[in-house]
């Protein structure tokens, strides 16, 4: 009787214990939409489903998305919204296929100059007439500009790595 | 250091086979021109050289090619007079093999030195500055496979005030014996261009170090040195890797480098030996670095032995000409055996920094399955620089680069030691080479997506100010017409009053 | 065959060089530096310790191949491996009395490879030295089949037992005669010590320490003969697979409490020699101190490991209740040894100890 009693009593205490230890030393989680929007790539491409990064950062703030919404980001940028958020991210649903690019091809572009208005970085160079291009420095790879070109020129690409930014491979695992 | 410290202080490096006889004795060969030439734009470190010349352009040796782009780069120039052919792409003298920027050179057979080249009889009468230029200006790069433009390093010296110059003669990698050779056979335009050297860095005296396990290139380079009293030569111990910066200057000099710190930290400047050849050549006989000695070596090598090959040749041609291959070579490596790099094939071209082509047979290059760390510590104990290789392996290997960069992966000088060492065959290398890899496409990454928070912040503040600039227009149409319109009506009203 | 039909068959991270060095070769050295004191105990307790050693093995062996098919690492290794899990089993038999019925010595590479080695992650993983924890498990779970230390025979005495009674006596069908077993030093002490009577008087009656030199005396193999153990560890560390500190530290941190105690109460603390010379110090001071999973990484770190298992050994043996404590101290400092990992680090070349560079140094 008297080892039940202190059993119990122990497990109530500990378990208060725990619950204010938990109320106290909680992880703050620092996720006010600024600082979140400030994490993303701030092109308001759409890709999430969001309106504009603002749209996404409100939204994960207030748990309505995962973190690992922003498919340009890839994972650099989910892991750096889990951090801030302060959940686990499952690496897994993050589709990360490097960094993307888009190209014009050539022989379709017509000149039409619609797709310049669509890119959130103003990477796509053009005159009336004239083939576009893109600027590879500027371009995010949002795909944005995709759905507006009437002859489909526009083709997203990974983006080629030169042996300079070539990265060695890890060991496969013994 | 105290005696606690030098109990405490382990004994670093590893002392591998080398198999630096019978190529290091073979007297050197000069490789014949071969037909074309492919000159990567990028030999050195920094930002690749921009193309000078255009397709069909004659030019004779010693020519520019390439300008220098930017502050940390060289010029690139003819190493036999021809052709442009074209400027286009060839696979890089790397492990992943992809493609670099090259200008290829038709070789016309007649190897014309260009009449522009001016010499200089009285080179340490020049200013300091004057010595810097030419040597920019001949494209010299350091020699012993880090490839940093030479100038800049000597204008830097000077400007940050070393009093000694390094010469590194240690050649400790295993395998390559072209500075041994180069130090047996020209002693004299080496301790030339090292004291050259001491006038444009304004460092006071020179020691060069030179393994113990080369006697004769520390005879010959003591009686080329005799003359004067600035230049010391100092046998040092047989051990890899002695000719690692840090470690050949605490060993000649007994001071540290700090971390992340250039040896101009503890007032010492580093050069290699060849570099020296090549800053007198440039100097003296304004002759640009377009050509340099390597050691052609390994078990499937026909005839190892030194040879000048011209840069830009196909390692290719340059194995061909030593002898070729015997057997099936399991490895193909341009540089040391310790931290040369692999290459996928052949069909590459020799650069500044190519100070060897091995072509390995499957005993030397012991490629093992990888197996279980049993935390011997042998790599701990091999490390000259003293991190936990184990530890830092651990932690990459469970994607936790945070807790490797703090166990000291970015003091890692990828020398191999631990590697060579490991009893479990794991390539610990590969593992700090793809966290530091991983780590700067991280650094790129954030970089771009500032980059890009900045031009779609220029995009909305440029929407905007159309906008506003569309609503002010409009605003301004609307108060003419109404404007016109009141006069309009004032008009007829006075008019009508009139 | 020319350099342009050459194509690299994947990409190949420097060095393109390697030392040699194997693991199979570090297991089989330590093997061997373990055979002379390994066949002087054959010799010393007859044929029942040369089966038990070999069941030993055996099932060591067998439960390691058992446990890769089961983690699906099989494929990895040949049926004797990297030669882990036999010098496991060796260790083990060392330290069983050698007359230990044959599930005794099945039991323990069980819990050695299976639950002490494999759970963990197999080789490399494992946070506590298999065979003491085997050890352990077994000296708590069945301390009278533990402590039944038979007197040497030698095999060329005439009562030693044949070759099929050595068979029988390891297979349990004999019990071993009671008027064969008799204490180990180290535990007719503290016997002694707790019926009351002085340790002179004791050991006066026939046990004399310089017999551990030669180790003709009741214990087990591992303890039979300091001589030979030690000649193993100088083996050992002249031929580098192992290194001098952790053993410096297991001899020192036992010999220096003992010459001091003694000194100071001979009649309750064992002399010095004593100690070092009886249970597994010698053994536990070469072969298992020198683990290297289980112990730190750096020197330093091996050191301060050593003391504590020499000193810990010294606090159980004389303030214990149990008579040996070598397995138990290299437990408690296996559980430490990650915290003196993260404790002791050398110094970064161009770094001051706490990770800063330094500044201007030797200028």
């Amino acid at each position: 009787m008297m080892a039940v009693l202190t059993l119990t009593l122990l497990g109530a205490a500990l378990g208060l214990a725990l619950g204010i230890a938990g109320r106290l030393l909680a992880v703050e989680a620092d996720a006010d939409v600024a600082r979140l929007e400030a994490l993303l790539p701030g092109t308001n491409c759409g890709q999430c489903g969001f309106p504009g990064c603002a749209g996404a950062a409100a939204a994960m703030a207030a748990g309505d998305a995962p973190p690992s919404c922003c498919p340009p980001g890839g994972k650099a940028v989910a892991l750096a919204l889990a951090e801030k958020l302060g959940v686990s991210l499952d690496l897994s649903s993050v589709l990360d296929e490097g960094p993307k690019l888009a190209v014009v091809a050539e022989d379709l572009c017509i000149g039409c100059c619609r797709c310049l208005k669509y890119c959130p970085t103003d990477a796509i160079l053009g005159a009336p007439k004239q083939i576009h291009n893109v600027l590879k420095e500027a371009c995010t790879g949002c795909a944005a500009c995709v759905e507006h070109c009437p002859t489909e020129a526009l083709i997203i690409q990974p983006m080629p790595v030169g042996w300079q930014h070539w990265v060695m491979p890890k060991p496969a695992a013994a | 250091m105290g005696l606690m410290e030098k109990i405490f202080t382990r004994s670093w490096g590893v002392h591998p086979r080398d198999y630096k006889r019978p190529a290091a004795d073979a007297p050197v060969r000069v490789m014949p021109m071969p037909e074309r030439l492919y000159l990567s734009l990028a030999q050195h470190l920094g930002a690749p050289a921009r193309p000078a010349v255009l397709v069909g352009q004659k030019v004779k040796k010693g020519e520019k090619l390439a300008d220098p782009q930017g502050p940390v780069s060289a010029a690139i120039h003819a190493p036999t007079s021809g052709v442009i052919a074209a400027i286009g792409e060839i696979s890089a003298p790397h492990p992943s093999g992809l493609p670099v920027q090259a200008i290829i050179l038709e070789a016309d057979g007649r190897d014309e030195w260009s009449d522009a080249l001016t010499t200089c009889d009285n080179p340490l009468g020049l200013d300091p500055d004057e010595i810097g230029r030419r040597v920019a200006d001949a494209g010299v790069v350091g020699m012993g496979g880090a490839t940093f433009p030479s100038a800049l390093k000597l204008s830097s010296s000077r400007k940050a005030g070393v009093t000694t110059l390094v010469m590194n003669g240690g050649e400790c990698e295993p395998y390559l014996s072209c500075d041994d050779r180069l130090m047996r056979d020209e002693a004299e335009t080496i301790i030339d261009g090292i004291r050259l050297m001491l006038h444009a860095t304004g460092a006071k005296d020179a020691i060069v170090g030179i393994e113990d396990n080369k006697p004769e290139a520390i005879a010959a380079m003591r009686k080329a040195a005799a003359a004067w009293g600035d230049v010391r030569v100092r046998p040092i111990p047989a051990r890899y890797p002695m000719g690692s910066e840090k470690q050949l200057v605490q060993t000649l000099t007994g001071r540290e480098i700090p971390a992340g710190a250039l040896p101009a930290a503890v007032g010492v400047v580093v050069h290699n030996v060849g570099t020296a050849r090549a800053v007198s050549e440039a100097v003296r006989l304004g002759r640009p670095l377009v050509s340099r000695l390597l050691t052609v070596n390994g078990g499937c090598v026909v005839a190892p032995g030194n040879v000048v090959a011209p840069v830009g040749a196909l390692v290719e041609d340059v194995i061909a000409f030593a002898g070729g291959i015997e057997g099936s070579p399991a490895r193909l490596v341009m540089g040391g055996p310790m931290m040369g790099v692999s290459l996928p094939h052949a069909r590459t071209p020799v650069i500044k920094g190519t100070s060897g082509i091995l072509a390995l047979d499957a005993a030397q290059a012991d490629d093992r399955r990888e197996e279980a760390c049993i935390r011997c510590a042998s790599c701990a104990r091999a490390c000259p620089i003293q991190i936990m290789p184990l530890e830092i392996a651990r932690h990459i290997r469970g994607n936790d680069l945070k807790g490797a960069v703090g166990l000291g992966l970015k003091d890692c000088i990828a020398c191999g030691c631990c590697a060579y060492v490991c009893p479990a065959h794991i390539p610990l290398v590969q593992y700090f080479a793809h966290a530091k890899g991983t780590l700067a496409a991280e650094d790129r990454a954030r970089q771009k997506a500032e980059a890009t928070r900045k031009l779609a912040a220029a995009r909305s503040e440029r929407l905007a100010r159309e906008a506003r600039e569309k609503a002010e227009i409009a605003a301004r149409r609307k108060a003419e017409r109404e404007a016109a319109k009141a006069a309009a009506a004032a008009q007829s009203a006075g008019g009508m009053s009139a | 065959m020319n350099a342009d039909a050459y194509h690299a068959a994947r990409i190949f991270a420097a060095p393109h060089a390697h030392g040699g060095g194997e693991i199979r070769r570090t297991m089989l050295r330590v093997q061997l530096a373990l055979a002379p004191a390994t066949l002087f105990g054959f010799w010393l307790y007859g044929w029942p310790a040369f089966f038990l050693w070999l069941l030993t093995l055996f099932f060591a062996q067998v439960f390691e191949v058992m446990s890769l098919r089961l983690t699906g690492n099989a494929g990895q290794v040949g049926f004797l491996g990297d030669g882990s899990a036999l010098l496991t089993g060796w260790l083990l038999a060392m330290t069983l009395p050698p007359w230990s019925p044959w599930w005794i010595g099945a039991l323990g590479a069980f819990i050695a490879i299976v639950v002490a080695k494999q759970v963990f992650g197999g080789l490399g993983q494992n946070v506590f030295n298999p065979a003491m924890a085997a050890r352990v498990a077994l000296l708590v779970s069945f301390p009278l089949q533990l402590t039944a230390w038979v007197v040497p025979l030698p095999l060329s005495g005439l009562d030693a037992p044949g070759f099929l009674d050595g068979l029988r006596i390891t297979l349990g069908q004999i019990p071993v005669p009671d008027a064969m077993t008799s204490a180990s030093l180290l535990g007719y002490a503290k016997t002694e010590l707790s019926r009351g009577l002085g340790l002179a008087q004791a050991l006066a009656a026939g046990h004399a320490p310089q017999l551990s030199w030669l180790g003709v005396r009741a214990g087990s193999m591992g303890e039979s003969s300091a001589l030979l153990i030690l000649a193993g560890g100088i083996f050992l560390l002249a031929t580098g697979v192992i290194r001098w500190q952790a053993p410096l530290g297991v001899l020192a941190g036992t010999l220096v409490p003992a010459l001091i105690a003694h000194a100071v109460a001979p009649e309750t603390c064992l002399d010095a020699a004593s100690h070092l010379l009886s249970g597994a110090l010698m053994l536990g001071a070469f072969f298992i101190a020198t683990d290297y999973v289980t112990s730190p990484a750096t020197g330093t770190g091996r050191l301060v490991f050593g003391l504590g298992v020499g000193l810990l050994t010294w606090i159980i043996r004389t303030l214990g209740g149990y008579p040996e404590g070598v397995a138990f101290a290299v437990l408690f400092m296996n559980a430490l040894a990650p915290l003196i990992d993260r404790g002791i680090r050398p110094r970064i070349l161009g770094r001051t100890r706490s990770g800063q560079p330094i500044r201007n140094a030797g200028k």
